[in-house]
């Protein structure tokens, strides 16, 4: 794997050199389409769609050429997924028109999309997954018996497509054997074979590994380079310029420009999404290094449905040390913090805190003591929705003093200390007796990051502290991170985003079903080694494996 | 006395009622089948066996052809089947209700019509039993597999039709698909509430033929309540069989085998209260239901109904 340049790292490649690695060219004129490169294939124009409160999209313009990637560029709730819903006929706009070949079409529903060549992978999988992978994609086409099903003969067509286009999937493997990254290949699948011309992916790289992302990006190209036109929606800058021609900037429900890929910079693009500059790169100072204040010790512990989610696992988190621990979602990573916040039992092994064993503390000792814990479900498991502002801002705190005297709380001091955390980390809410349901995720994050980091915790759990917030959130949570690490906390980060874990962690474990596979230091590792570990490869006794190869099937 | 019952003459006595029996259990519970693999629990199975067993015994207490007193068992059961998918995938009605609501409403309807147009417990000739050429004649086996009335075959063949149906034809793939993410099976232009209205429709014809198959083809009377609750077991027989037309099969066998032991206790006068042994069968079904925890292959998306969310 060595040689095997990345897209990450090395920004676009040409066609060329991925045929070098080992991946034969796609039979030319495969559902050859014919194209003139450059034609407008799909128009947009002046699409408006509402919903209440929000202006999702507010006339807005957006073209895909015929044989190529056109990447959708935005913040969470910039408006891309919906734009491109409107495209599928999901959601009816309020106004604008849709041109195909330069002919007005109208689009009502997804059937109708189809018709008009265009395809969607959602960003949550449309599969059923106790079906193989050629029943769903036989389900719902015409078959070519009448009554009965032809399955022989779309399997047959899903192998010529998947040798065309490096879609590697055995047609008969039941959906829920498979990973991710295969589902991902059957969703496209699905489209390629209703013969769509236009295909849209929504976030298709949020669930990958960095391996997956590659393979996924080689089949893009040999799609461009057979005429497909394809929307590559996404908010990461890097994979934007590594696999776009030209980048759609929205912000909030506005076109904000289109742009060359080319011709742009990261910085200039990060300008464009946000409005100003934002420094992501957080300066680390070098910060003394304490004795150990969280220790797990041969945890074991089961999942929701009863399977052994996590075994052995041992951990240690010094006093002003962040620990990342890394991992494709579902490998143990919601566990691991619960066992450690006190929320789920564990079935062997040790927590210690201070070196003074806690495995039988609950929740709320264990938060007196100096644990502070931001879930990953911040909806469900960091507040409960239908309280106010104030209210879950004293979740923990609201049975002692000063907050409370007796049995009765204390409002007047929950009030002032609340406005206080508000001005402190830049909670945007018109209220303190707002509900907190009405608050965008952002907004949500930055209140449960000020009720924990407000108590000055001992230890931190942070579990995927900044998936779906807006940039700006993202920056200020990661100056609070860093700020306590500063001040001394243990940090234990969990995260599926290499890059956050790079640019804050001291070191990284790596985990995968339920094991960690190693400890890394953040300056001797790559992301590179931690995508392979992460499908749990171990890349120090990896040999001869081939570029090309699904990292699924080598795991 | 006891030893009677080992008797080579007994036992094909007992395996032949077995065979028999099973035939009303067959038709509900692989129409039930149908209706849990699109995602429908469909509670008011014995309503709709009720109401069919009355129509097909009323055709034919006219003086009707026997078949056109099944046509009518299955006419009705559709209609049944109808008023069910209307409540429950139209109305979104809760399943688990709307099914006993169509269970009561079948169970009345039927008590009504018979008081009214027929007024006392009478009898019709039903389905004869007919040898199967041949095989009829083989020692044993013959009496208990190939001497019996047309609608125990037809509910034999139903077992291979129904699974053919569900797995091979592009209709059984569209009801497995809602039955288990209906959501997906939308974004590929299935139509889920098309899809469950075949399935409610189906199920209630079947059921509807269950009910005939107790009025016009093994009792060949008609009594108020006459199923006893059948119509409930079929249900359960689909979790015991586990969403899958064999262990239907497997399920409705086990049943009419215990129901076969019961009748020949009673008939040979073995010394247990009656109504234990007619309470065997229901004893069963909660020891069998208790045990069969796997439910791997249950339909994710049973007793939800779909509404397309924007
Ligand atoms: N179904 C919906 N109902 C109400 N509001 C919605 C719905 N879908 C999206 N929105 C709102 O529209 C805006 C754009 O959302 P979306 O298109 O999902 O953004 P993006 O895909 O760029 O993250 C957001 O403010 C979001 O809250
Ligand atoms: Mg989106």
């Amino acid at each position: 794997m060595n040689s095997t340049p990345t897209f990450i790292s090395t920004g676009q490649r040409s066609i060329e050199d991925l045929f070098a690695h080992g991946i034969s060219k796609p039979t030319a004129g495969h559902r050859a389409v014919n194209f003139r490169l450059n034609a407008p294939y799909v128009q947009m124009y002046d699409i408006v769609k509402r919903f209440p409160g929000v202006l999702a999209c507010d006339h807005v313009d957006f073209d895909v050429r015929r044989g190529e990637v056109h990447a959708l560029l935005g913040e969470n709730g910039a408006g891309k997924s919906t734009l491109m819903k409107v495209l599928y006929g999901l959601y009816q706009p309020e106004g604008g028109r849709i041109l195909r070949d330069g002919a007005e079409v109208t689009i009502h529903s997804p059937t109708d999309a189809i018709h008009q060549g265009i395809g969607m992978i959602h960003q949550h999988f449309m599969l059923v997954d106790t079906l193989t992978v050629t029943e769903n994609v036989a389900l719902g086409l015409k078959s070519s018996r009448g009554l009965l099903l032809d399955l022989d003969r779309v399997e047959d067509g899903i192998r010529e497509l998947s040798e065309a286009y490096g879609l590697q999937i055995d047609p008969r493997a039941p959906v829920w054997t498979l990973s991710v990254g295969e589902r991902q290949r059957v969703e496209i699948m699905k489209a390629l074979y209703r013969g769509a011309a236009l295909l849209i992916l929504d976030e298709p790289t949020a669930v990958l590994t960095p391996q997956e992302v590659e393979e996924l990006f080689v089949t893009l190209s040999y799609m461009k380079e057979n005429g497909y036109s394809l929307v590559f929606i996404s908010h990461k800058l890097q994979e934007v310029l590594a696999v776009s021609d030209r980048i759609t900037v929205m912000r909030e429900g506005r076109r904000v420009g289109t742009v060359s890929t080319k011709e742009m910079t990261r910085n200039e693009l990060v300008r464009m999404m946000v409005g100003r500059d934002i420094i992501l790169e957080q300066t680390r100072d070098e910060v003394e290094v304490g004795d150990v204040r969280l220790r797990l010790q041969n945890v074991s512990a089961r999942g929701v449905t009863g399977q052994q989610a996590l075994r052995d696992v041992s951990l240690s988190v010094k006093s002003g040390e962040i620990l990342g621990v890394a991992g494709i979602s579902g490998n143990g990573q919601r566990e691991l913090a619960e066992v450690v916040a006190g929320l789920r039992p564990h079935s062997g092994g040790s927590v210690e805190m201070d070196e003074v064993t806690i495995n039988d503390w609950t929740t709320a000792r264990r938060t007196e003591s100096g644990l502070a814990y931001i879930p990953e479900e911040r909806m469900h498991d960091g507040i409960v929705r239908d309280f106010a502002v104030s209210e879950n801002l004293v979740l923990q705190e609201h049975t002692r003093e000063p907050f409370s005297h007796g049995i009765f709380l204390a409002f007047e001091y929950i009030a002032r200390y609340s406005r206080k955390l508000i001005q402190d980390f830049y909670i945007k809410t018109p209220d303190i007796r707002t509900m907190t349901r009405n608050l965008s995720g952002g907004n949500i994050q930055r209140l449960i990051v000020a009720r924990e980091l407000s108590r000055q915790p001992k230890v931190l759990v942070a579990a995927q502290p900044t998936r779906g917030i807006d940039i700006g959130a993202i920056e200020y949570i990661y100056s609070q991170i860093l700020e306590q690490r500063d001040r001394g906390a243990a940090i234990l980060l969990i995260s599926e985003d290499l890059d956050e874990l790079l640019a804050l962690c001291d070191r990284i474990a790596v985990i995968f079903e339920g094991t960690i596979m190693d400890v890394l230091d953040r300056n001797e590792t790559t992301a590179e080694e931690l995508g392979l570990l992460m499908a749990g490869v171990d890349p120090a006794n990896q040999e001869g494996a081939q570029a090309g190869v699904p990292a699924g099937a080598q795991a | 006395m006891t030893d009677e019952l080992f008797t080579i003459s007994t036992l094909i006595g007992i395996l032949h009622s077995c065979v028999r029996l099973a035939t009303p259990y067959l038709f509900a519970s692989l129409g039930e089948t149908f209706g849990q693999r699109s995602g429908v629990l469909n509670l008011g199975v014995d309503g709709i066996m009720l109401m069919g067993a009355f129509f097909a015994f009323y055709v034919v207490f006219e003086g009707h052809n026997l078949w056109v007193g099944v046509l009518a068992a299955i006419v009705v059961g559709m209609l049944m089947g109808l008023l069910k998918a209307f409540v429950s995938v139209t109305m979104q009605a809760l399943q688990g209700i709307s099914g006993i609501g169509l269970y009561l409403f079948g169970l009345g309807l039927s008590s009504l019509l018979f008081k009214t147009l027929i007024g006392s417990v009478e009898g019709v000739s039903g389905f004869r039993q007919v040898g199967i050429p041949f095989v009829s004649d083989l020692p044993g086996i013959g009496h208990i597999f190939f001497n019996h009335n047309a609608l125990v075959y037809l509910a034999y063949i139903m077992v291979p039709v129904s699974w053919f149906v569900i797995n091979r034809t592009t209709l059984g793939l569209k009801i497995r698909a809602v039955g288990h993410n209906p959501e997906a099976a939308d974004t590929l232009g299935v139509s889920v509430n098309g899809v469950r209205y075949a399935t409610m429709m189906i199920g209630g014809a079947l059921a509807g033929v269950a009910g005939a198959s107790l009025s016009i083809g093994l009792q060949n009377v008609f009594q108020e309540n006459m199923t006893n609750g059948l119509g409930f077991i079929a249900v359960a027989l689909v979790y015991f069989g586990s969403w899958r037309t064999v262990g239907v099969l497997a399920g409705s066998l086990l049943f009419s085998l215990v129901n076969a032991l019961q009748l020949w206790v009673q008939a040979l006068g073995i010394p247990v209260p009656s109504e234990v042994a007619v309470m065997m069968p229901y004893v069963m079904t909660i020891v069998v239901l208790a045990f069969t925890a796997r439910q791997i292959q249950k339909p994710a998306a049973l007793a939800r109904s779909y509404e397309r969310g924007e």
